[in-house]
């Protein structure tokens, strides 16, 4: 018992040391994959590079917002992978067979993606259908349509302003990066500072207490499943702009990463928990296993596993640092 | 030591992080007595027990149990030593039968598979025996809240427990109820097993304890029978200070009608009327399930109503979703703070502004300097124990966290305010503070309607009282009567029972 006090200390210190990893756990896996990876391919940290894991990133980036939102309500959004390829069918189909503007195009195929996410939200909301099932069969509808209107066929894309979305730089930043910066402030606006945010953190936290609190837990759930629309329809925006054709059979799979990268940002699937800083440093991660396993030459067959494990130890290593909050 | 204990806990200390939980504690509980454990939240009742039952692993100490030394790495490891716990948070899985309720991780096998058979005949001997009048292949969520509770009772008995720790065995259940409970303790009493009863009622522990232990931050503060100390002695060794005024009620002027009810009727209630008054507090007693916690969840558009019509300070008052309640002054209180009072994961800043952010807005955004001002001056008035307004709402005890639950609609700043059991759960000390809150709040003009189950408190605080019984309003008492001594417990009983 003598030893008591600096035992205390030293307990002390030690919760000090586990909040502080707690917090930024996932940001110093992050650096330690940075410089593993430096240190086995030195073109890593050329600035050519990092320009181009960062493009890469804004795809499966504006993905998994949406799917940071819905996770956090309690729900899921199966959907975006065929989101993806919906609007990049109604994108092609309009701008090279029916030969409208660049701009109506691209409106048009957003705002399929938006109304069909909005759809998702009002089947939930509304009928109190579980978020698997709906976005899970919704999936099959949307993949469908895609190949109904473009008939299974690759539509190729001539048009320089469309293709430039990707290509394009603004002083020197390519514009991908510069979408998914803006849409990045917005959403970290969105989430942590405004009514709204709170309403997604409130009904994802307990779901009686917010609506007995006021809270319309209708169009708090419309609202994320609708965002989530966009976010997909803009994603497929650039996808498209960067391959020069569109194809119904592209984005298969592409959730998995969104899922991945909000839950290695600390997004919880018991719903109420996330931050959109978190679900950066999720996004960086994952774009970082593609490009650096590629670079050290890691076989394609490989990297499907080495993803796989790196996402369970960086849960579990989160779990770990945060057991006082579970 | 002559004397012969079942359980035997010596100078158990035990820490969570920087926070000594416990410091060299003890407790010496006899076979077939009711052992009370006093203590405001937070003292470290929880926690002992929680060691008792090898939930938590002491930092140092030692226990003995029947004569052995013991030490249990879990719950199973207890109930097989013959220690049972019934936690006041009951979660049996609703769809189990009462008989897989009770042979939970002990069933009845041939081999591999299950004996339903056997395993319900041998629960439907012990349910017989108990008096419990359901078939044993009744579904857990088919019964009631009480029956749930005696199910869990039932279990701890059938272990062959020698010693049960009920943890407020009574927090949801009516006067009959807990007369009941109180016989199946009696009788557990007299074949030899030893109870640890955790409650926050006085009068129920002077009612079925014969022993008692109070322990105040952690500390071992003293055990006595309970024949030899009063009301008043227990209070101050708990809080370490004396409680001058148990019932703190400010008599003010009470203005005019803010609230008015015409008729209402829905699910569990029949042709309510009544009307409540700025600056009045207004009980509502009855037994549970008697309709008046589904009133004020219909008035606060939780429920629908069937039929009926409301006023809010003369203009008529409709609501679709408790939204529209809070817009127009009319806030709620729910009697269930974990379903429906807090989101336990986010911090007491967002749980305590969630209802009035529309005000906090500037532009498109929350005006987050004058939220977090706002919430830290409600935390203060309220005198909320808390290190930080971002702290989660999980990290406080029951009491505190019912402050932060009115703290939120306190910030919403209502006309009328519905406290549906606003002491549930909570301790001595918070419970004044709650009280003499709501002193000031109908002082400051505010209507208060409180619907409590604990007749001192009803009596204690309410300016006018109205009693139901089966859906209906069944008495209507004045404070002057019941000062008077003209209105007693007992009248209200009555009426509460619907034999006045």
């Amino acid at each position: 018992m003598a030893s008591s006090p600096k035992t205390k200390r030293a307990a002390s210190n030690q919760d000090r040391i586990r909040s502080l990893l707690g917090q930024y756990g996932i940001g110093i896996v992050l650096i330690i994959m940075m410089i593993v990876i430096a240190i086995m391919e030195p073109r890593f940290m050329t600035p050519g590079n990092i320009i181009n894991v960062a493009t890469q990133i804004s795809i499966n980036g504006l993905l998994c917002y949406g799917l940071c939102l819905c996770i956090t309500t309690g729900g899921i959004d199966l959907t975006v992978g065929a989101q993806l390829a919906l609007t990049s069918c109604i994108i092609g189909q309009t701008m090279t067979n029916m030969q409208w503007p660049a701009f109506l195009s691209i409106l048009a195929g957003v705002g399929v993606a938006t109304l069909f996410g909005f759809i998702d939200g009002l089947l939930i909301a509304k009928f109190n259908m579980f978020p698997f099932v709906v976005t899970l069969s919704m999936q099959l509808v949307i993949r469908g349509l895609s190949q109904v209107i473009t008939g299974g066929r690759a539509v190729m894309l001539t048009n320089d302003w469309f293709t430039g979305i990707y290509s394009n730089k603004l002083m020197g930043i390519p514009m991908p990066i510069i979408i998914f910066v803006v849409v990045t402030i917005i959403m970290y606006l969105m989430l942590h500072w405004t009514k709204f945010g709170r309403y997604i953190f409130a009904v994802g936290g307990n779901v009686n207490a917010a609506i007995a609190s006021g809270v319309s837990r209708f169009w708090v759930i419309v609202g994320v499943y609708t965002i989530s629309g966009v976010l997909a329809g803009l994603a497929s925006m650039i996808y498209t702009s960067k391959t020069g054709s569109a194809q119904s059979n592209i984005g298969v799979g592409y959730e998995t990463d969104a899922i991945a990268a909000a839950v290695l940002g600390g997004t919880s699937f018991a719903g109420g928990i996330a931050t959109i800083p978190g679900c950066v440093l999720g996004i960086f991660i994952i774009g970082l296993i593609y490009n650096g396993m590629n670079m050290i030459g890691v076989s394609s067959y490989y990297q499907s596993i080495v993803k796989g494990l790196i996402i369970i130890g960086a849960v579990m290593l989160d779990m770990v640092m945060n057991r006082n909050k579970h | 030591m002559a004397e012969n204990y079942i359980l035997e806990c010596s100078g158990i200390s035990k820490a969570f992080g920087g926070t000594q939980a416990l410091k060299d504690v003890q407790l010496h509980v006899r076979p077939g007595e009711v052992h009370a454990l006093l203590g405001e939240n937070g003292a470290g009742k929880s926690t002992l027990m929680k060691i008792v039952i090898g939930l938590y692993q002491q930092d140092s100490g030692t226990m003995v149990f029947d004569g052995k030394p013991y030490q249990a790495k879990g719950p199973v490891d207890a109930i097989k030593s013959g220690i049972s716990m019934i936690h006041q948070e009951l979660n049996p899985e609703p769809h189990l039968t009462i008989a897989e309720s009770i042979f939970l991780k002990r069933e009845d096998t041939n081999g591999i598979f299950l004996n339903k058979r056997k395993q319900n005949e041998r629960t439907q001997k012990i349910l017989d025996d108990f008096g419990f009048p359901y078939p044993a292949t009744t579904l857990i969520r088919e019964l009631k809240l009480a029956d749930v509770q005696m199910v869990e009772i039932i279990r701890a008995v059938s272990t062959n427990a020698k010693m049960i720790i009920m943890d407020e065995p009574t927090s949801s259940l009516d006067e009959q109820e807990t007369q009941h409970l109180f016989r199946v303790i009696r009788d557990l009493k007299s074949k030899g097993v030893a109870i640890i009863y955790i409650s926050h009622r006085m009068a129920e522990i002077y009612e079925i304890c014969d022993t008692v232990s109070v322990f105040r931050d952690g500390h071992f503060i003293g055990t006595s029978a309970l024949k030899d100390v009063s009301n008043d002695d227990l209070i101050t060794m708990m809080v370490g200070r004396k409680v001058e005024n148990q019932f703190p009620k400010v008599d003010c002027p009470i203005g005019d009608v803010v609230f008015k009810a015409e008729h209402l009727s829905g699910k569990g209630f029949e042709d309510i009327s009544f009307e409540v008054h700025a600056g009045e507090i207004l009980g509502f007693s009855g037994l549970v399930g008697s309709g008046r916690s589904e009133t004020m969840r219909a008035i606060f558009g939780m429920d629908p109503l069937d039929s009926g019509k409301m006023y809010l300070n003369g203009q008529e008052f409709v609501r679709k979703h408790a939204s529209d309640s809070i817009r127009q002054g009319v806030c709620m209180v729910n009697e269930d703070r974990k379903n429906f009072g807090l989101c336990l994961f986010r911090s007491i800043r967002e749980n305590t502004s969630l209802p009035s952010l529309p005000e906090r807005q500037k532009g498109l955004f929350i005006n987050q300097s004058r939220e977090k001002r706002e919430v830290e001056d409600v935390s203060k008035t309220l005198l909320l124990k808390a290190a930080s307004i971002e702290h989660n709402a999980y990290s406080l005890s029951g009491g505190n966290q019912q402050k932060v639950v009115i703290a939120k609609w306190i910030l919403a700043a209502p006309k009328l305010l519905i406290l549906d059991e606003p002491t549930r759960g909570v301790d001595v000390g918070a419970k004044a503070e709650i009280y003499s809150l709501m002193s000031k709040f109908a002082a400051e003009g505010m209507a208060i309607i409180m619907v409590s189950s604990e007749l001192p408190e009803i009596m204690g605080m309410s300016d006018r009282v109205l009693v139901y019984h089966e859906g209906h309003i069944s008495g209507e008492y004045f404070r002057k009567d019941i000062l008077s001594g003209e209105v007693t417990q007992e009248v209200i009983l009555s009426s509460a029972f619907g034999v006045a």
